[in-house]
């Protein structure tokens, strides 16, 4: 229970869509979401696939609890090779198809092959078919999303589609839902461009009857409700401020990264901050901020709705993008703006319209610029190459480089690589600022000692949502830790990634967990799931999980060298702030951190450790 | 006292915990496709509105159902649908001028909301108090106090 125990598979080379039951041992060993899908994908792939190629699979996954009334029971997640990565990819959405695939009577979606010519899926229910999709081929996913809905005559669909990025595969394209969420990264949106798929549209009105024990689960969820309530993060700062709330934090830290990491603290963090999406703007006297907004069953609504200030020279002639839309969320606002010196609010949310509009990564892409204007700064691009005058702090040539970049037009085209490639290309690997190819987010491990392991470790390049130290160094949850020692750090960095394994599996939002700890996902977990799911258990799934994407990963051709940070990070020291004149101690880090993981000093699980969780 | 829901769109976040709320009360699934209650998501105004029935006093529902079977809830002034006696005729999906009643193709009766016996799901679901169960004559009590404390009561200055 928990789960609907129906995957569809579809076939796009044949063109077919063959509904199978789940696989139950998988799911007692896995729980869901991402720790399923991810089995599923490891035990059907060639790991040295081509990302790109047909022979790569995608898998679009709820979770048990998605779908349901546990808080945040709204997530999917989208499993594949990475085309940005050549690791495995997990990039979790929320917004409302996820929940909408469950009510459907599904609990995953494993796409393979490739298409002749670009198809959508439609699911209405039990019934599952590939459409046609010429007529929205080169279309937005706003377009797409509402292409659709009309041409069903049902608005309640929802609909997950790539833009122009995905369909020229862009590497950092995402996959966009409900308008503004997106399974955004690590290239997802490029594999399915890549197998001429272009959306999945579903309505589902069969809605969750599977909870094992309905008044448990509803009394636990109730009580988990209130846990968020309560606390000051979940029921108060995320809510009013977004994760907006961090830009002046992250700033006063000396770990906002800026100007391609070239400093740790940004002089117009307070500018692009949550503090002045609330103030009224001169030109018209309104707020940037219009209202917050919730996924499906969050009660914390951290989501940002901003409506951009119509006289900017980005939009003026542009009405199409004066309406309220989402945005701007932290990690996007740091990699627009800080990652590139852009102190602009009203221009970051420009590119990240344009993000959300046309399928990118607004992380990779923002640090992709950053990596380009270093590459101007030192003389190394010229301004003919790039086609604008690309100087660190230019609001002008953000926007024209995203608008390049989600046409593909002129150097649009190259930062569509991703600053890993075109850093190599131009002769200076060393100035991307990315791990296993992706780049890194919104904190610097000059000052946040922790994320500089969570980062080299992670299994799908740079990210902060596999292991948020950042909980523990900065926010002390659930304890705090000193943010500028690397002590203790291997310990807690593989405790959140366990952990996080399993909020992902859940189909729960891991900013659960700046309130939650597992023992408050247990409970709820237990009563809609069939079996036993005790702590220990939840914890070992976690672990299990973390294991199997390495052995993936190691399989695909990726060894120890790639657990690492570029030459900046380890021996640059920070300019400013608390952590001036520190680098990051991954190197003290990393091996202790491969021993407590149960590794070979190589980075490879060792025989027991795979015994003892069984792999 | 007869109480009513009372509904302020400017708390609202979308969250459809009520749409679940209401769902799981009637057909016993977590299934919003099934709410009594719909939230509209007007995304480029940056507005999310929830929207159920009103519970007429004078019900153009009840008036325009041939079998009565649409009945007064004394105890909650609710407007509920009999299924045993509904033909599903869809006379009063017709007649209700807001939309609130309807059709459910697969059961051939009306739905609507019934204000759950007089302890609506959907406002004890609601993480914002967007939706309340509030006294049916003073509904308008938040916005009274909102404009009386915009008034000037100043005293004179001693």
């Amino acid at each position: 229970m928990g789960w609907n125990r129906k995957v569809l598979r579809v076939n796009l080379t044949a063109g077919t869509c063959t509904p199978e039951p789940l696989n139950m041992a998988w799911a007692n060993d896995y729980l869901g979401s991402r720790g399923l899908a991810s089995k599923y994908l490891v035990s059907e792939i060639d790991p040295k696939v081509d990302p790109l190629s047909p022979d790569n699979k995608l898998i679009m996954a709820t979770g048990p609890l998605t779908g349901t009334m546990a808080s945040t029971g709204g997530r999917y997640t989208v499993v594949t090779k990475g085309a940005l990565t050549n690791a495995i990819a997990c990039s979790n959405s929320g917004g409302f198809f996820g929940a909408e695939m469950k009510f459907a009577g599904w609990d995953m979606i494993i796409f393979e092959g490739k298409s002749p010519k670009p198809v959508y899926l439609y699911v209405e229910n039990d019934k599952a078919e590939l459409r046609d999709a010429a007529h929205l081929w080169g279309k937005t996913c706003w377009q797409t999303e509402e292409m659709i809905k009309t041409s069903h005559q049902d608005p309640l669909i929802r609909v997950s589609s790539i833009g122009g990025a995905g369909e020229n595969q862009v590497l950092f394209a995402c996959i966009v839902n409900d308008l503004h969420r997106a399974a955004g990264r690590s290239g997802v949106g490029a594999v399915m461009g890549s197998k001429n798929l272009k959306a999945v549209a579903i309505r589902g009105t069969q809605g969750v009857s599977g909870i094992k024990d309905f008044p448990a689960f509803l009394a636990a969820a109730t009580a988990a409700k209130k846990v968020l309530a309560d606390n000051a993060v979940t029921g108060q700062g995320l809510p009013k401020y977004g994760t907006q709330v961090l830009m002046n934090v992250i700033n006063e830290m000396g770990a906002l990264p800026t100007r391609n990491h070239r400093d740790v603290q940004f002089e117009e963090a307070g500018r692009i901050s949550a503090e002045a999406m609330h103030e009224k703007r001169p030109t018209d006297g309104k707020t940037h901020l219009v209202t917050n907004a919730a996924c499906f069953g969050c009660t914390i609504a951290c989501g940002r709705i901003s409506r951009i200030d119509e006289s900017h020279f980005s939009v003026k002639n542009s009405p199409q993008y004066w309406g309220a839309s989402g945005g701007l969320e932290y990690e996007a606002a740091w990699a627009l703006g800080a990652a590139n010196g852009v102190g602009d609010l009203e221009a970051l949310q420009y590119a990240n319209l344009l993000c959300n509009e046309h399928g990118m990564d607004p992380i990779s892409f923002g640090a992709t610029v950053g990596a380009a204007m270093e590459l101007y700064d030192l003389g190394i691009l010229s301004r003919e190459q790039i086609g604008v005058d690309a100087k660190f702090g230019s609001a002008e040539a953000l926007c024209q480089l995203v608008e390049m970049t989600a046409s593909g037009e002129g150097f649009g085209k190259e930062l569509g690589m991703g600053s890993a490639r075109l850093c190599a290309k131009y002769g200076r690997p060393e100035l991307s600022m990315s791990v296993k190819g992706q780049e890194f987010p919104a904190y610097d491990s000059r000052g946040i000692q922790g994320m500089g392991l969570a980062y080299a470790t992670s299994n799908r390049g740079a990210c902060h949502l596999r292991g948020y130290t950042v909980a523990s160094e900065v926010l002390g949850i659930p304890v705090k830790t000193d943010p500028l020692v690397t002590d203790g750090k291997p310990e807690l960095v593989k405790a959140f990634q366990d952990a996080t394994g399993v909020f992902d599996s859940a189909g729960i939002c891991i900013f659960t967990s700046f309130a939650w700890t597992l023992a408050d996902v247990q409970p709820q977990v237990q009563a809609a799931c069939e079996g036993d799911w005790s702590m220990d258990k939840l914890n070992d799934v976690g672990e299990r999980i973390w294991n199997m994407e390495r052995q993936f990963n190691l399989a695909a051709g990726l060894s120890a060298k790639d657990d690492d940070l570029p030459p900046r990070l380890k021996t640059e020291p920070a300019k400013t702030g608390p952590a001036k004149g520190l680098v990051n101690g991954l190197d003290k880090m990393k091996p202790e951190y491969y021993k407590v993981r149960g590794w070979t000093p190589d980075g490879v699980p060792e025989k027991a450790t795979l015994e003892r969780l069984g792999l | 006292m007869q109480k009513s829901l009372h509904i302020d769109p400017a708390k609202c976040t979308g969250c459809l915990q009520c749409e679940m709320a209401c769902s799981y009360e009637h057909t016993g699934t977590i299934n919003p496709s099934k709410s009594r209650i719909k939230v509209f998501d007007f995304e480029h105004e940056g507005r999310k509105v929830p929207y159920t029935c009103t519970q007429c006093a004078d019900a153009w529902c009840m008036n325009a159902c041939p079998v009565d079977a649409i009945v007064v809830d004394l105890a909650t002034g609710a407007k509920v649908v009999r299924e045993a006696t509904c033909v599903g005729c869809k006379v009063c999906t017709i007649a209700c001028p807001f939309g609130t009643v309807n059709y459910m193709a697969d059961v051939g009766k009306v739905q609507k909301c019934d204000l759950c016996g007089g302890d609506p799901e959907c406002a004890k679901a609601c993480p914002t108090a967007a939706i309340t169960y509030v006294d049916a004559d003073w509904t308008g009590l938040d916005r009274m106090r909102a404009w009386a404390a915009k008034a000037s009561t100043a005293a004179v200055a001693a």
